[in-house]
């Protein structure tokens, strides 16, 4: 700054070319920075991916395809059987029912919080919500396995078991015996981490909606709920989805509270009451004792993992694409 | 007699109309005071709007006349601290009732707003989404009222090949037609217009003050205005307020050419304002 500001003062003026070339020279700097900058998320997403297959690839030759079908996961058997159907499963099914319980209460508190709450509860809330989102996953796990645990498996889930008893397919979904370690346990424990996510990126969106259009609509007689049915929620429509698939995300890949309360086994059941696995949570639990194929089938996993969060947010994509196009635009 | 008020709409700034008679009274204010907070907004306003009247509102800004339109339907309710006092009739029903069903209210005082404000959905749907709040029809009934309501809003001819595309793909002159379609959509007895054509070009104004005057056979309309030309084009009975206080109101036609208050005189030939 000093220097430039030097040139300018003592030249004369035919060295203000001379002065603005070393502007120039700034802004060459300033645009290879940047671009760098850039670049180098593709490098390292790159990179990782290539490291990925490299690990990956002895389990990949080994069991070719079959890997995403086979259920049994024997790693000290003679030779190692590994399929990834198990985890992948859990890895789905939790994030589901995260989302499912997630979507509702996070827009839930954020149309609370925008359009009906009294101002002097609006900040305690919004400051609980986002303490929500800097607590620290292990302690969710710890919180999950000590506390919540034995509260579902003693109240909620022989609830349900007995209310959907003979009824078909939810009998199936919620069949007992109770557990402490559980499908159900995780999920509800992901849906409670990434609420925070979905509820402070919903506020920020719609505090964007123009007052004039909700009064526009409340000229015509609509009530709250029609407001935000009709106009904040479309109106905000793409930061929503954005903030529910930044939540998806964090659902997909969450390992350490996951860890501690989903019970680690490998066999599917259809009941969400049963114990599972993810795929993080496998990696997690057996990565340090792995070696030879067993080590390479977990890496495999992991690609799986990437390319499983790939396809479920090209589909959310997708999905808003479509919701575009319903709309008109 | 009629065709010498065209004449001399068409050339612009002179009062549109004779004076037409007396007209029953739908809105009727006495005493009428609002607050924002503590700050004392409108001073004890009396006046009535005619049924079937145009009724304009004229004056600086910060005078007071938009905050008395929200009063019209309660629109300040929505934001904590303002308050009105006083009484304010909407035919038999007293507005200002802390007991009223206010979307029924909205429903028979609609409102158009400064800027275009379309839903974020289809043409279609903009129109159908407040017709749907008050009843339940069907399909083709539904597409009868909608095409009812874009010919109201003078907009039919122009968009009736495009329903299903989206109401902010239109223009701004025309978003502001469909959001008067949509306001007569859902059959209101008073329309509020606030400052309608301050965001369009001259031509979508014309297009919308044409609009308001056919709007008034059927509605009882209150229009706010800085354009003192477009008050005289429009209106039946002008209101000069300033500072929060209503200073005159009377026939546009004399308002705008013998006012009998210093101020209004001040401020339609350009002095102030």
């Amino acid at each position: 700054m000093a220097v430039q500001s030097d040139v300018i003062d003592d030249a004369g003026p035919y060295d203000r070319a001379k002065a603005l070339s070393a502007f120039k020279l700034g802004d060459v700097t300033f645009y290879w920075i940047t671009r760098l900058s850039a670049i180098s998320v593709l490098l390292i997403l790159g990179g990782i991916i290539i490291s990925l297959v490299v690990g990956a690839f002895p389990a990949i030759k080994e069991y070719g395809l079959s890997f995403l079908w086979t259920q049994r996961w024997a790693p000290s058997a003679d030779p190692p059987v590994l399929g990834a159907l198990g985890p992948m499963y859990g890895t789905l099914v939790t994030s589901f029912i995260a989302m499912l319980i997630a979507i509702p209460v996070g827009l839930g508190i954020a149309i609370f919080l925008t359009e009906l709450c009294p101002q002097w509860l609006r900040r305690p809330i919004g400051m609980a919500i986002e303490l929500l989102a800097g607590i620290p996953s292990i302690i969710y796990g710890m919180w999950g396995f000590f506390v919540l645990g034995p509260f579902l498996a003693n109240t909620f889930q022989p609830f349900m078991i007995k209310i959907f008893d003979g009824v078909p397919v939810l009998g199936a979904i919620f069949a007992g015996p109770p557990s402490y370690l559980s499908l159900f346990n995780a999920a509800l424990i992901l849906a409670i981490m990434v609420l925070p996510f979905i509820t402070s990126i919903s506020v920020d969106v719609f505090k964007t909606v123009p007052p004039v259009l909700k009064e526009a609509a409340y000229g015509v007689g609509c009530t709250t709920w029609e407001v935000v049915r009709s106009v904040v929620i479309p109106y905000t429509r793409v930061g929503v989805i954005g903030g529910v698939m930044l939540a998806l995300g964090r659902a997909l890949g969450e390992t350490m509270a996951v860890t501690f309360i989903i019970g680690n086994s490998f066999r599917i059941s259809s009941s969400i009451f049963a114990p599972g696995t993810t795929i993080s949570a496998a990696i997690a639990s057996e990565f340090a004792e792995s070696d030879g194929l067993h080590q390479s089938g977990l890496i495999l996993l992991g690609l799986l993992l990437f390319v499983l969060t790939f396809f479920v947010l090209a589909a959310a994509r997708l999905m808003l694409m479509r919701l575009e196009k319903k709309a008109g635009n | 007699m009629s065709d010498l008020s065209l004449s001399m709409s068409a050339s612009g700034g002179l009062p549109h109309a004779p004076v037409l008679p007396e007209a029953p009274p739908k809105v009727t204010a006495r005493n009428l005071n609002f607050y924002y907070g503590e700050h004392h907004a409108l001073k004890n306003i009396n006046l009535t709007l005619g049924a079937n009247r145009v009724t304009a509102f004229i004056g600086p800004s910060g005078c007071g006349k938009s905050t008395l339109l929200r009063i019209f339907n309660r629109m300040y309710d929505l934001y904590p601290g303002q308050r009105a006092t006083g009484q304010l009739m909407l035919d038999q029903t007293n507005i200002l009732d802390g007991k009223l069903d206010l979307n029924l209210l909205r429903a028979r005082v609609g409102m158009v707003f400064q800027k275009p404000t379309p839903f974020p959905m289809t043409i279609y749907e903009n129109i159908a989404f407040g017709i749907r709040l008050y009843e339940k029809i069907s399909k083709s009934e539904m597409d009868g009222r909608v095409e009812k309501a874009l010919r109201g809003g003078a907009l039919w001819n122009e968009v009736k090949d495009k329903l299903n595309a989206s109401g902010l793909s239109l223009s701004g002159g025309q978003q502001q037609r469909l959001c008067i379609a949509r306001t007569v959509a859902v059959r209101p007895e008073v329309i509020l217009f606030d400052e309608p054509c301050s965001a369009l070009d001259p031509i979508s104004t014309a297009k919308v003050e044409e609009l308001i005057q056919e709007l008034s056979e059927d509605y009882t309309i209150a229009i706010v205005t800085h354009n003192m030309q477009q008050a005289a084009r429009v209106s039946d009975k002008t209101a000069f307020m300033y500072l929060g206080e209503l200073i005159e109101f009377d026939d546009t036609s004399k308002i705008f050419t013998s006012p009998t208050d210093r101020r209004t005189q001040d401020y339609i030939t350009g002095r102030f304002g």
